[in-house]
């Protein structure tokens, strides 16, 4: 149909069409989780990068530049990541306050991409309080896979959120601290340090053939670090190897901490 | 019939397909036009802005969960501009600013042209800022992005006979005023 519209108006109105900011496409895609943006926060063990899009926090990287971090993130999720000043204002707290040993504040986790066993695995590792550590076998006793002790280690080997999921409280069945994906062995101590654990004894007890502590006044046994065995004062502490040890002294397990999963199938 | 624009009937087809694969396409073909009727029919560009976002977020929702057959008969166009207008309406109405209220932000001009397109541009925004919310809608819609009345009638939820007097009183409202602009200039510059 043909229209009564002057060519000066019709110029005039076709003359206020505006392109929409540049930023906006990458923002629109990741509000719905299509694409994601990434900010350094500081950490214990230096500078972080935290990814997150409007699903939930997608990443937690130790990379040392932003294209290298860049490029492991688009390879790993297929997406882009940009980079921004600094992460929102909400986000930032809860994480600053996760991190600080608050359990209770929640973070929407973006963990598209991974196996139901691993969010058990995770999820699993979420329960460890801030300040202790659980073997590689009581997470895989924990979610009901006692002979897993294998596939627990690769699944925390492959937690893309360190930190946030406290994949650092997990350590060696045999005592030792063991492996850290975010930077190595070295991170690991330093965070368990900076938590309040101290990995230096942790090790010596390892090494002494010290698995459990017990306490001679309530009979109850706990793993080292566990908030109950702390309270237990020098003279009433009983030092067992394993768990069966404990057992056959007439011991029962700490319900905090249930060091029987530690002594799963190795 | 399908009437529809041959890009979005293969747009809806690949979103059917495969939404998150082509939805970044979807935005990238419609976020100016979007961008241009949140601008042309309401606040600053700062709500603009987060009015089509928001304006694309509800139909991802609304994509993930509708039977790909649904999505392969979509009406992009028509559909996105519903989303964009009710959502602007629902903003509008908590935020209680008023609609008719155009924000100039010259900054964000194009650069490369001189003072003169300039001016002429705001001149035709504020006239189109002082028409009714339902006239400037519907001019909008039909001359600025281009969209048919048949096209309009769906995405405003009025009938096409109605949205064509709204685009012709707006349109008659536009030259009066702009008569009466010309006027008030020339008597203001000293002969």
């Amino acid at each position: 149909m043909t229209e009564m519209i002057d060519p000066a108006t019709e110029a005039g109105l076709t003359g206020l069409r505006e392109p929409a900011p540049p930023g906006l496409a990458h923002s629109t895609l990741v509000a719905v989780g299509l694409a994601d943006d990434y900010a350094v926060i500081d950490s214990p063990v230096g500078p972080l990068r935290v990814a997150w899009n409007g699903r939930g926090v997608s990443e937690v990287a130790g990379a040392v530049d932003d294209a290298s971090f860049e490029a492991r993130f688009q390879a790993r999720t297929g997406r882009t990541a940009r980079r921004r000043d600094a992460l929102p204002v909400d986000l930032a707290r809860k994480i600053e306050r996760r991190l600080a040993g608050d359990r209770r504040v929640r973070i929407d986790l973006d963990l598209r991409g991974s196996t139901p066993f691993e969010q058990a695995v995770w999820r699993k590792a979420l329960e460890i309080p801030r300040g202790e550590v659980r073997p590689y076998g009581w997470i895989a006793t924990e979610i009901g896979r006692p002979r897993a002790v294998r596939a627990v280690g690769t699944a925390l080997g492959h937690n893309p959120v360190p930190l946030i999921v406290p994949c650092h409280r997990v350590v060696r069945s045999d005592g030792l601290i063991g492996q850290y994906s975010l930077g190595g062995p070295e991170n690991k101590r330093t965070i368990l340090a900076d938590e309040g654990a101290d990995p230096d004894e942790l090790e010596s007890l390892a090494r002494a053939g010290v698995r459990f502590f017990g306490s001679d006044t309530t009979h109850i046994y706990c793993m080292p670090t566990c908030r109950d065995a702390r309270r237990v004062t020098g003279r009433h502490l009983v030092r067992f190897p394993s768990a069966k040890a404990a057992s056959a002294a007439g011991y029962r397990p700490c319900l905090h901490c249930r060091p029987a999963g530690a002594i799963a199938v190795a | 019939m399908d009437d529809r624009r041959p890009d979005d009937a293969a747009l809806a087809a690949s979103l059917a397909n495969d939404l998150d694969g082509s939805f970044e396409e979807l935005v990238v073909a419609h976020q100016d036009r979007l961008f241009t009727i949140a601008l042309r029919t309401g606040g600053d560009r700062h709500d603009a802005e987060e009015l089509v976002q928001d304006t694309f977020v509800r139909a991802y929702r609304a994509l993930g969960e509708w039977p790909d057959a649904r999505i392969r008969e979509l009406r992009l166009r028509g559909w996105l501009t519903t989303i964009l207008l009710n959502a602007g309406r629902n903003r509008a109405r908590v935020k209680r600013v008023p609609t008719t209220e155009l924000v100039f932000d010259p900054g964000a001009e194009p650069a490369a042209d001189p003072l003169a397109r300039r001016d002429e541009r705001e001149t035709w925004a504020r006239l189109l800022a002082g028409l009714s919310p339902a006239q400037r809608t519907a001019v909008v819609l039909r001359h600025v992005d281009g969209m048919s009345y048949a096209e309009i009638a769906i995405a405003v939820g009025r009938p096409a006979g109605t949205v064509k007097a709204h685009v012709h009183r707006g349109l008659a409202a536009l030259r009066t005023a702009l008569i009466a602009a010309e006027q008030r200039e020339r008597e203001e510059i000293p002969a």
